[in-house]
């Protein structure tokens, strides 16, 4: 008969035992229950803040579809253990019900400390725990305009990134006299404080809380020990947290004097069935706040019911966080507390970078380090720690800026087989390069295979390091070329394109590349041409490079006809130019469809007939739609504080202004905008490549969302902006991603595929790290100037016009062509109807 | 039926297609401006049923010259006919000759 397991707990470690269970020999003999107090299965709390950048509920869950029914586990969701009967061996929960266990794994985490302060439990004083938490700070969020995070922790620099998100003005308030005075020593601590105000987040250091009460302007005012006050409408409490062993205390197991559950390296606590893992143990007087310690546990007593031995022996507790997008990571032993130690400091006022090196009295050893500003080397620096690895004769290399080509790190060749490269899932540099060699060869594939990088995301780079090293060892070449004629990428194209001034094709070719060109190569250099030079697409030079719905400025259907698709700005079309519309579409008998994007597409017109219509569009105040191609699509918008009751800002002037800013605008794929006029979001917003949001504090800039195949959330990259620093914002942006995608390359898959992501986006749009702003806004400025009405420059070239011929040596259509009505209109008859019915006349 | 008498060279789009009628059937001429050469093919695409090949972009893939349908992007040798994607997919071709300035395709035989 199979035994019985009880899990108190489903958060991230009791999750991570249960995933390692079920892979486990062990899990053959035992059924698994496990209760879970939270209306849902584990998610990822280490990513909350998360939550208010875009991520949903079901993005941070850490439970794949299903794993529960698969593996025959049994969850009590929204069920809490209260009870545990150890001489029965029975749990009993908040709803009544009692199990068995033969085995019991108490994962019951943690709980965040509210300082016992008079008035800490007033109206909008909240923690940050849970994502019902974060639904609280939402709402609280709504109606208030100042949030304060009591606590400078890490902990308290994520809810204070959380509140900011929340468009929120921001305060932290510490007891301790720095920040992050647990990780990082005082210089370290002084320059993260003044990174941090930068950002616009008021800092309050040596602060005792001693009462919160009535506000005048705010709803809460905190009341300090040293008699100055703090105006408030939110109180988050992050002050450090509580391990929860109410239960195992009620039960008679041993806990510690400041709490936490006993265990042994086992993790058993003084009852022999019961084992207790993640932040509610304590282990050797220590409890583990992080969640990589916790999944150690969680493995350990995986490995001690599958008869394993396995010990816990203590965690690594360095930690490398972007904290509100400031770097800081913190090794080994940072305060420099061992006998003997010696201590390196590398300090630069002007880019705000603080580095600290602890070494060990005989300058071989790295014991600890703290990095603030600048982490890069986070990957190289936990290495030469963790795997004892002998220090370079001069440590201070390690930290202090590079000057030259010489490479100080710590390439992947030199780390031992054994080197942990992912803390949290434990995956070794040995396990990495077995899954390379069984062929996993990119990091996604890695990712996917061996979890490394799935946790906090902190060994990424180095993920990548150790793959492109292996690959390069077993001989793979990673090609990136654009087709067989140019040895290039679209980037190296364009760079190219405009660092040697080509205008054409065939120079580039002639310069770059070989052979004749084909259809992957000829519209990328086409659309590059075009969106530097911005020249018309016809030109005869440039002519043989569009793809056919360039060439003919209309988009090819599957018959061969075209589709006509004229630009109506944000949405917003005059009752005459509807009209106007209309008439145009019966007279040439075009089937009319509204568009996703807020416009009118008239379909089933002949590559003959494409000038006549264009004539009549233009004559009616209509211009190119560029529906044809890579470029700027719409700016769809909601009808905003004009008509709306609960518009916050005009979202259609805004869209308009934007759609007729960037129309034309050639680019690796389409673009498409959102304006939405309040955060109801009635324009998807956060669907698109750019997405604007207004709120009372100014637009909110989401970037890089996408629908249709693959739909992808925009992530927030700006807040509270006016319109001249949002339309700024904007023309980096595009610059930046026209200037460095690939061909065909979305915005939500160029920003993921960026080495650092929306973080490394920020720091080049936002912070121009690269420098390169200057020369971004100068792109888009000349694009702007340059704008021409493709369809009315066409037109009144003759010559051009003649190409607009099915036959350049007749003036017969295209016989061909069939088509059938259908709710009184045409559309192409399919090869069944071509058959049977009579056909409507090809006028 | 012999040499046919299609346009004049002028007509022709460099490093690009248009298309003719010759004696009720659709051909597609393609002009490489680097090699200096004319290309006749049929017009109808085989994969999407529609006369738009004279509209696809031209070019080499591999040295062999090649047409991509503008529809779902199947090549085709500009000298055989033969689809890269598909070897038993084959396109008809003409012979092209240039006389005075202009251009004449002989559709009585495929090359």
């Amino acid at each position: 008969m199979k035994q019985t397991i009880v899990v108190i707990g489903n958060g991230m470690v009791g999750q991570n035992f249960l995933a390692g269970l079920v892979l486990s020999p062990a899990k053959a003999g035992y059924e698994v229950i496990t209760f879970c107090e939270e209306p849902r299965a584990a998610y990822d709390r280490v990513h909350l803040s998360e939550f208010f950048s875009g991520k949903t509920a079901e993005d941070l869950s850490l439970v794949e579809d299903g794993f529960f029914a698969d593996n025959g586990i049994t969850i009590h969701l929204g069920d809490k253990a209260v009870a545990i009967d150890r001489e029965l061996k029975t749990v009993t929960s908040a709803k009544g019900l009692t199990v068995q266990y033969d085995k019991l794994v108490l994962a019951t985490g943690s709980y965040p400390f509210v300082p016992p302060v008079p008035g800490h439990d007033r109206p909008q004083c909240l923690v940050y725990r849970t994502i019902e938490d974060l639904e609280a700070m939402s709402a609280a969020a709504k109606t208030g305009k100042i949030g304060t995070v009591v606590g400078g922790g890490l902990l308290g620099l994520e809810a204070a990134k959380a509140l900011k998100d929340l468009g929120l003005q921001t305060h932290i308030v510490e007891f301790a006299p720095r920040l992050m005075a647990v990780q990082i020593d005082e210089a370290g601590g002084a320059m993260l404080r003044r990174k941090i105000e930068a950002l616009g987040v008021t800092v309050h250091t040596s602060k005792n809380t001693s009462l919160i009460t009535d506000g005048e302007q705010c709803v809460n005012k905190m009341c300090f020990a040293d008699g100055e006050e703090l105006e408030t409408d939110v109180v988050l409490f992050s002050a450090g947290i509580r391990p929860r062993d109410d239960i195992a205390r009620a039960c008679g197991l041993d806990v510690g004097q400041r709490g936490g559950i006993v265990i042994d390296n086992q993790c058993k606590t003084s009852d022999p069935a019961i084992y207790a893992i993640g932040e509610c143990a304590l282990w050797n007087g220590m409890i583990y706040g992080l969640v990589a310690p916790g999944y150690a546990m969680a493995r350990t007593v995986v490995a001690d019911l599958a008869g394993e031995t396995a010990s816990f022996t203590g965690a690594d507790m360095s930690t490398k966080l972007k904290l509100m997008g400031v770097d800081v990571a913190s090794i080994g032993d940072a305060h420099a507390k061992t006998q003997g130690a010696m201590v390196y400091t590398y300090q630069n006022g002007e880019q705000e970078i603080y580095k600290r090196l602890v070494v060990s009295a005989d300058k071989k050893q790295l014991l600890g380090a703290v990095l603030v500003g600048e982490a890069s080397g986070y990957g190289t620096l936990l290495q030469y720690c963790l795997n004892g690895i002998e220090l370079p004769e001069n440590p201070d290399a390690l930290i202090l800026p590079h000057r030259s080509d010489e490479s100080v790190g710590l390439g992947p060749d030199a780390l031992p087989a054994s080197a942990q490269i992912c803390s949290c899932y434990d995956v070794s540099k040995g396990a990495i390069c077995c899954a390379v060699e069984a062929g996993a060869l990119s990091v996604n594939a890695l990712k996917a295979e061996t979890k490394a990088g799935t946790g906090c995301g902190g060994c990424v780079p180095l993920l990548k390091a150790v793959l492109n090293a292996e690959l390069a060892k077993q001989g793979y070449e990673v090609n990136t070329d654009l087709c067989e004629h140019f040895p290039y990428t679209r980037q190296d194209l364009y760079h190219l394109i405009r660092v040697e001034g080509i205008k054409t094709f065939a120079e580039l070719l002639e310069k770059h590349g070989k052979g004749k060109g084909c259809e992957i190569c000829k519209p990328t250099v086409g659309s590059i041409l075009a969106s530097y030079w911005n020249e018309y697409i016809l030109k005869t030079e440039h002519l043989g490079l569009q793809d056919t719905n360039d060439a003919f400025l209309a988009n090819i259907q599957k018959d061969g006809t075209y589709s006509v698709v004229p630009r109506i700005t944000g949405g917003e079309i005059s009752p005459d130019r509807l009209i106007a519309l209309g008439q145009i579409a019966k007279k040439y008998q075009l089937y009319t469809k509204i568009t996703g994007g807020q416009r009118v597409d008239l379909f089933g017109a002949r590559v003959d007939q494409l000038p006549h219509i264009w004539k009549e569009l233009i004559a009616a105040g209509f211009e190119s739609g560029h529906a044809y191609g890579k470029s700027l699509r719409t700016v769809k918008s909601c009808v905003g504080s004009t008509w709306c009751r609960y518009g916050v800002d005009d979202s259609v002037s805004l869209a308009i202004e934007l759609e007729n800013r960037y129309k034309g605008l050639r680019s690796p794929h389409k673009i498409k905008f959102g304006v939405s006029g309040c955060t109801r979001e009635c324009a998807e917003a956060q669907g698109k490549d750019v997405g604007i949001i207004a709120t009372e504090n100014g637009w909110n800039l989401y970037v890089c969302g996408n629908g249709g195949m693959k739909p992808r959330h925009a992530d927030l990259f700006a807040t509270g902006l006016d319109k001249a620093t949002l339309i700024k914002t904007i023309d980096r942006f595009l610059s930046f991603y026209v200037r460095t995608a690939d061909r065909l390359q979305r915005t939500s898959v160029w920003m993921e595929n960026m080495e650092g992501g929306l973080d490394t986006l920020k720091a080049v749009v936002i912070d121009d790290k690269l420098g390169l702003c200057g020369q971004l806004e100068q792109q888009m400025q000349h694009v702007i100037d340059t704008y021409q009405c493709e369809w009315k420059t066409t037109i009144e070239d003759e010559d051009k016009l003649k190409r607009f011929r099915h036959f350049i040596n007749s003036d017969l259509p295209d016989d061909n062509l069939a088509f059938i009505e259908e709710r009184g209109q045409r559309r192409p008859a399919d090869a069944e109807e071509r058959k049977h019915f009579k056909m409507v006349e090809v006028a | 039926m012999g040499w046919i008498d299609v346009c004049s060279t002028d007509e022709l789009q460099p490093d690009s297609g248009v298309g003719v009628a010759v004696a009720g059937q659709q051909v597609a001429l393609f002009y490489m401006l680097k090699d200096e050469r004319i290309y006749a093919t049929s017009n109808f695409d085989p994969f999407g049923n529609a006369n738009v090949l004279s509209r696809g972009l031209i070019g080499d893939i591999g040295g062999q010259p090649m047409v991509a349908s503008p529809l779902y992007k199947q090549h085709f040798n500009l000298e055989t006919g033969v689809c890269l994607e598909e070897d038993a997919v084959q396109i008809p071709v003409y012979p092209v000759r240039i006389a005075e300035g202009r251009v004449q395709i002989n559709i009585g035989e495929t090359a």
